[in-house]
């Protein structure tokens, strides 16, 4: 057991340390926060100019895309590189890049993608092109195989038909990954598709949704007899819950997350000390919990990388990274609004807000954290009967 | 980074699970109970065999010389298996404070023997105030010739009933600052004065009060330097944190898997019970508290083998963490067991109580927060 680095993983940290040292300004490092952006604007908005030049630096040394092959433009690390860059980048505060495009689209394609879907759409990836993911439907959450929205095949085309919902970045997406039912007589698993949508296509009509922060992340989007040629197909017809469900070989344990927790913590305290002076022993225990607990999430996000680096799939292990550390998400937040006391309902915008209302938005974005991608309870579900083996029925 | 078990290290693991299978049933961790001394010392002498009393002594004493990782790894056998006796008491409590200030005298005549199975030591370091801190030395041991005159009481005394020697914390001069003036004895357990009386525990392991009355004891027993004797006793239960946390490791460890077989095996409704997903998500809440003990455990027994600077931050951590996370995971055992968990028959209620013991052994959660929260400078 050694949690120190191999000579071969110390020496790429330091390569990676060496150029965030150059690169990364702090005019940059305070566009972020561990509590997110610092902004009244709570919809997506185009990155500033500096932000750009740091996605293009990023570009340039090929880690906009670290876990992407080389020959796509990509750096083609292994998932324990992938880990430290990760880390490093979370401890410097550094912005991540990321994304549909980046982490689901681009890789999906890679695995599943014709060549000429790969050369027509993997470059536009990496210049940020923004994509969204039409998965959940109204009707259809958890339970995303039972998914209604139909593409009917006419002629060398589909015909979609059919609604999604909680799309990220609808209203800025300009392709679509989309699942959708080709064949309703088969299985529920068996007759899906995956497709790539142009959201610009005739019959798309995007919907905003604001959420209960305040924000406009997500939108509805109405697919009206949208058609989408055969080429935009990835992988074979009635195979799209099987591209969909692809495990990708990159990095996924939640260090990044793991790492802004501590911060976000260690910001806490900060803040408890100058709001408060001194703190009672309740929630001194208090900040110090949270602050094992998103030491407790950096070693599972360790477990994860370890795994991986063995060539293992940590299967259990990641869904463990990803519910506990989304749990701890809202139990800082939590606390944050403890601490606050009265102010803590001052939200962004207020006169006398702390932090200008970050923690009272953070109180109420990170609800959403529990349920995206995966609800706890679909997590636990996973752990139990995947991980554990217990029986289905 | 590397978070699985060297070579040594596996074999030492597979190793001791094989033999306390075989050694250290359940019939015996419940004969224990019962038993007055609370170990088998037929056991004892086989674990000598082994070299595990000297597992952590240097070679040149007698041992093993191995380091506190493979003790990490040892003690999480011991929690899978309850194994009963004064292990901990000898190893931890004894052997490390004379490794980290004993003589070369006392070591020589100490630590060969301990290691050969021929002693067993423990530490008297509570008191009726129950204090973990330097305050809670209150014993006074006042100078008289060539002795010290030792008088007062010791309380919660793991396995001194038992024991040749005791590390005795006593108060040698009253300061301003409490972690001044306390010093260490070694204690040869029989001499006039000493009455013990054995308590009767939630986890019928063996502590004892402990009564001093003018026991009289030779300066050349001193262990270490006279009123420096605090931060030795520190460093000894930043160890005996990390140790007991991988004791609870291996025993939430064990009392997981057991609780996952019986939601298997458990009919109800003509199905098993593991099929609901009432008890699917205890079981992944369990799955993942004792991954986060593991984790933690063996980064804290690593920052002590490694010498590191926050070794003390990481095994507070850890020892606040395992506490809580270990009990949750037994609360969720008795649970998925239903009534036959709630009997004595069934094995299920030895972990849940011995849990309790191992939670409050050198602080519980709220202890070693405080200290967290000291050192993040809050």
């Amino acid at each position: 057991m050694d949690f120190k680095d191999s000579p071969q993983e110390a020496a790429f940290r330091q390569e990676v340390r060496d150029f965030l040292r150059r690169e990364l300004t702090p005019s940059l490092r305070r566009e972020i926060t561990p509590f997110g952006p610092v902004t009244d604007q709570r919809e997506i908005v185009d990155p500033s100019p500096q932000m750009r030049a740091w996605w293009a630096k990023l570009r340039e040394r090929r880690w906009l895309a670290p876990h992407w092959p080389r020959e796509y433009g990509g750096a083609g690390l292994s998932p324990i590189e992938q880990f430290i860059l990760k880390e490093e980048m979370a401890l410097a505060r550094a912005p991540v890049p990321g994304g549909i495009g980046l982490n689901i689209a681009g890789p999906t394609i890679i695995v599943h993608g014709t060549e000429e879907q790969k050369r027509r759409y993997l470059p536009s990836i990496l210049a940020g092109e923004v994509w969204c993911q039409g998965f959940s439907e109204p009707e259809v959450g958890s339970d995303l195989a039972s998914l209604r929205t139909r593409a009917i095949k006419d002629g060398d085309d589909y015909i979609i038909q059919g609604e999604k919902i909680w799309i990220t970045g609808g209203h800025r997406g300009r392709w679509m990954i989309l699942l959708a039912r080709t064949d309703p007589e088969a299985p529920k698993h068996k007759g899906l598709s995956f497709f790539i949508l142009d959201m610009q296509a005739p019959g798309v009509r995007v919907q905003p949704i604001l959420n209960m922060a305040d924000s406009l992340e997500f939108t509805q989007v109405i697919l009206d007899d949208v058609r989408v040629p055969r080429e935009n197909l990835v992988g074979e017809e009635n195979r799209g819950w099987y591209v969909a469900t692809t495990t990708l070989d990159f990095e996924r344990s939640f260090i990044g997350e793991a790492i802004g927790q501590r911060q976000a913590v260690e910001d806490l305290a900060r803040l408890a000390l100058e709001h408060r002076g001194s703190l009672p022993p309740s929630l001194r225990y208090e900040l110090a919990e949270r602050y094992i607990e998103a030491t407790v999430a950096k070693l599972l996000a360790y477990q994860v990388a370890w795994l991986q680096k063995q060539g293992l799939n940590p299967n259990r292990e990641a869904t463990q990274a990803k519910l506990f550390s989304t749990e701890l998400s809202q139990r800082i937040a939590r606390t944050g609004l403890k601490l606050l006391g009265f102010y803590g309902q001052l939200g962004p915008g207020s006169p006398r807000a702390p932090l200008n209302g970050l923690l009272t938005y953070l109180y109420l974005e990170s609800v959403k954290d529990t349920i995206a991608g995966g609800t706890s309870e679909v997590m636990r579900n996973v752990i139990a009967l995947r991980g554990l083996g217990l029986p289905r029925v | 980074m590397d978070l699985g078990l060297n070579e040594q290290q596996q074999m030492l693991r597979d190793f001791a699970r094989d033999f306390l299978e075989k050694e250290c049933p359940e019939s015996l961790v419940r004969a224990m109970e019962e038993d007055e001394r609370g170990y088998s010392p037929e056991l004892w002498r086989k674990m000598a065999e082994q070299g595990w009393q000297g597992l952590i002594i240097p070679e040149e004493y007698g041992g093993v010389g191995m380091g506190f990782l493979e003790l990490a790894v040892l003690l999480e056998e011991f929690g899978r298996f309850l194994v009963p006796g004064p292990f901990i008491s000898t190893v931890v409590l004894g052997a490390i404070p004379i490794l980290e200030a004993g003589s070369e005298e006392q070591k020589q005549q100490l630590l060969p023997r301990i290691a050969q199975g021929e002693l067993i030591l423990t530490m008297a370091l509570l008191e009726p105030s129950a204090r973990l801190d330097a305050q809670g030395v209150q014993m006074a041991a006042r100078p008289q010739g060539e002795a010290f005159i030792l008088s007062g009481t010791k309380l919660f005394v793991p396995d001194a009933h038992v024991s040749d020697y005791m590390v005795v914390a006593a108060r040698t001069r009253q300061a301003a600052d409490p972690t001044e003036g306390v010093t260490l004895f070694l204690v040869d357990s029989r001499s006039p004065g000493i009455k013990h009386e054995l308590l009767k525990t939630i986890a019928a392991d063996k502590q004892c009060a402990v009564t001093f009355e003018e026991v009289q004891v030779p300066r050349a027993s001193v262990l270490g330097e006279v009123d420096r004797g605090w931060p030795v006793v520190q460093r000894v239960m930043t160890k005996a944190a990390v140790a007991w946390s991988a004791y609870l490791l291996g025993l939430a460890q064990m009392d997981f898997e057991i609780s996952v077989q019986y939601a298997k095996d458990r009919i109800q409704f003509g199905r098993p019970i593991g099929s609901f997903q009432a008890i699917q998500h205890k079981c992944a809440d369990m799955a993942i508290d004792v991954d986060g003990c593991r984790f933690i455990t063996y980064r804290a027994a690593w920052a002590l083998a490694e010498g590191e600077p926050d070794a003390e931050l990481w095994a507070s951590m850890a020892k606040a963490w395992v506490s809580e996370a270990s009990r949750r995971v037994v609360a969720h055992g008795q649970q998925i067991h239903g009534g036959i968990g709630f009997t004595k028959e069934y094995k299920i209620q030895l972990y849940f109580r011995r849990q309790k013991m191992a939670e409050l052994m050198f602080g519980d959660a709220d202890f070693h927060r405080e200290r967290v929260a000291e050192l993040m400078g809050i």
